[in-house]
């Protein structure tokens, strides 16, 4: 009589949530690439438009976008190696769920630091 | 009477005969039109995705880190910037690698997620077109970056314009 499978490796559980935040944290990585190439290309435009749209990135609501795009940046970064990891390293498979929690350990600091220096730029007296 | 079990794939034909080990042909993996083109692609990812840790990291500690940060972003920092070469390869080398692995990324959720043949193929063509003017247009404005623009013979403010 069938049952529901057992020992499947991406169900539930820490491989499949850290897929599925590997895809989140893609797209949306991807789609700010898009506008921030062409943010960037004003400066064929004009020095004033440049500096006029970058002064959008520097309210108090888009520090704190900037600090979630860092947030799925360094997650990704991390989550990436680990990937990496798990294809090229002999007992990358077997000790996938400890490079998870290293993951996001090192995500923790590292994001951390960011979004301290970053936000006390940003909101800081300007 | 003893029975020879076969082991996986181990390329008995159809009429019972075993083929010497090898795979029958209705099983192998073909080296299709499409080549090795996933294989590449694959690897691709892990490739860039270690130099773009580097890239990108450095991206931003240098640009919201050090100094004053992000309001220290204007035009005269981008013209500081690319007027050193080693500035300009970075941005260039983070602009190609990271389109391309974005693309790829987005093709393979493409290929989970869209069902039908036409949808797969039409949001494909959307995205490699973005893709190629993205990259098009950022190799183009790093390498035609002027500190100086000029508009009718009259110099734009902001700009950094050499003593006459």
């Amino acid at each position: 009589m069938p049952t529901k499978p057992a020992g499947t490796l991406y169900r539930g559980r820490e491989g499949m949530w850290s897929w599925v935040g590997h895809r989140i944290t893609g797209v949306v990585i991807f789609f700010f690439l898009l506008v921030h190439v062409l943010d960037t290309s004003l400066v064929r435009v004009s020095p004033e438009a440049y500096t006029a749209v970058i002064g959008a990135y520097k309210n108090p609501l888009m520090a704190l976008g900037e600090t979630g795009l860092v947030a799925a940046i360094v997650f990704h970064a991390f989550n990436g190696l680990r990937v990496i990891a798990i294809d090229f390293w002999k007992k990358g498979a077997k000790y996938q769920r400890q490079m998870l929690w290293t993951v996001l350990v090192l995500w923790l600091v590292v994001f951390g630091a960011f979004a301290i220096r970053h936000l006390s730029l940003a909101l800081g007296g300007h | 009477m003893s029975t020879e079990i076969q082991a996986p794939r181990s390329g008995q034909n159809s009429s019972g005969k075993i083929s010497s080990g090898k795979i029958s042909p209705q099983y192998r993996r073909g080296t299709g039109s499409k080549g090795n083109f996933e294989m590449f692609a694959w690897l691709f990812m892990r490739l860039s995705g270690v130099v773009l840790v580097v890239l990108i990291f450095g991206h931003l500690f240098v640009n919201l880190m050090v100094g004053e940060g992000i309001h220290g972003i204007d035009f005269g920092f981008v013209a500081g910037k690319w007027a050193d070469p080693f500035w300009q390869f970075w941005d260039l080398a983070m602009l190609w690698l990271a389109m391309l692995h974005g693309t790829n990324g987005v093709r393979t959720i493409i290929n989970d997620y869209a069902e039908k043949d036409a949808t797969r193929f039409w949001l494909k063509v959307v995205l490699y077109a973005a893709t190629v003017v993205i990259v098009v247009l950022g190799t183009l404005v790093i390498f035609t970056f002027n500190p100086c623009p000029v508009l009718n013979g009259v110099q734009l403010p902001g700009g950094f314009c050499p003593a006459p």
